[in-house]
């Protein structure tokens, strides 16, 4: 797994205390690891910080699984 | 009790009456304030008085681009914003039917888009701190309207729906946001009004009497602090009885 994909994995597991063999590439922050609406929120200000990189809220919008995120990033650094 | 020593707070509409008070109170209970204001030299006099724990931030918030500026800059004074009060309003009473469109909107902007402009630039520190207070300064006729004063009422009424709605969102974050109605209060803006229109308007307070600035400090001062973490989405309305809501 790339770098990219542990530090944002880290970061899930930290904000939503899920198990790390839970976030899987297909893993929906909503529907499989248990966010609301507002940890999402959250999750996208934590990516931010993490990488230096802004994401614009309608990228945001569209980063749904723990794989969308990784992708973002790493096309965003 | 309601002790804010560490915590600091930015202030719109500072160099007005209530605005000051606000200022004041919150200083005295050990926080450190960000007076924020369009004239600087009220905020400047202020900022002497109090002494320590006290920056003066210009903007004007009518102008939208200074509006985004100012959390950032309160953050960098101050390190942080874990109170925001939404003190700044302004009036441009017509009659309805005589209302501009100019007039509707300046009020609108200045009172409520500049609210959620702030509110919005001071969340994302409070989530991360998992702690926050925002206290929105609306009025008694966001509640009951006023003849002449649409453009004002729906503003503050606005902030009201609009603290509520947020006060949900964030309250699993350990923020709060509340709103203080205050009634008939002795400043510049009440100053206005005619003897006939005080009279008037002294006949319907129960109290007897217009209220004082730092009786409305002391709502802010509550619900700024810990204490009143279990408060949210709440309006205190003060008011000397005048509308008991």
């Amino acid at each position: 797994m790339s770098d990219v994909a542990e530090r944002v994995k880290k970061i899930v597991v930290e904000h939503l205390g899920v198990e790390e063999d839970k976030v899987t590439e297909n893993a929906s922050f909503i529907d499989d690891l248990g966010a609301d609406s507002l940890d999402t929120v959250e999750l996208v200000m934590a990516f931010e910080e993490e990488f230096g990189i802004e994401i614009p809220d309608d990228a945001a919008e569209n980063i749904q699984t723990f794989g969308d995120a990784v992708k973002f990033i790493k096309e965003a650094s | 009790m309601f002790d804010l020593t560490g915590k600091s707070a930015l202030i719109t509409g500072a160099s007005g009456g209530i605005g000051a008070d606000i200022a004041r109170a919150l200083h005295a209970q050990g926080a450190t304030v960000g007076l924020s204001g369009t004239r600087t030299e009220p905020l400047e006099a202020l900022q002497s008085e109090l002494g320590d724990r006290a920056h003066v931030l210009p903007c004007n918030l009518s102008d939208m681009t200074a509006v985004d500026a100012l959390p950032k800059q309160a953050i960098e004074a101050m390190g942080a914003v874990d109170i925001l009060v939404n003190n700044a309003g302004i009036t441009r009473d017509n009659l309805f039917m005589r209302m501009s469109d100019e007039e509707w909107q300046s009020v609108l902007d200045v009172n409520l888009t500049s609210t959620f402009k702030l509110c919005k630039g001071v969340m994302r520190g409070m989530m991360k701190a998992r702690w926050g207070r925002i206290v929105n300064i609306s009025s008694i006729v966001g509640a009951t309207g006023n003849p002449g004063q649409a453009n004002y009422a729906a503003s503050k009424a606005g902030m009201i729906g609009m603290s509520k709605s947020l006060a949900y969102e964030v309250a699993s974050r350990g923020i709060t946001v509340n709103a203080v109605a205050p009634g008939f209060i002795a400043t510049a803006m009440t100053d206005k009004l005619t003897d006939e229109q005080k009279s008037g308007i002294m006949g319907q307070i129960p109290a007897g009497r217009m209220g004082e600035p730092s009786e409305i400090a002391g709502a802010v001062v509550y619900l700024a602090s810990s204490e009143a973490a279990y408060v949210t989405g709440a309006t205190l309305h003060v008011n000397g009885g005048m509308s008991m809501l």
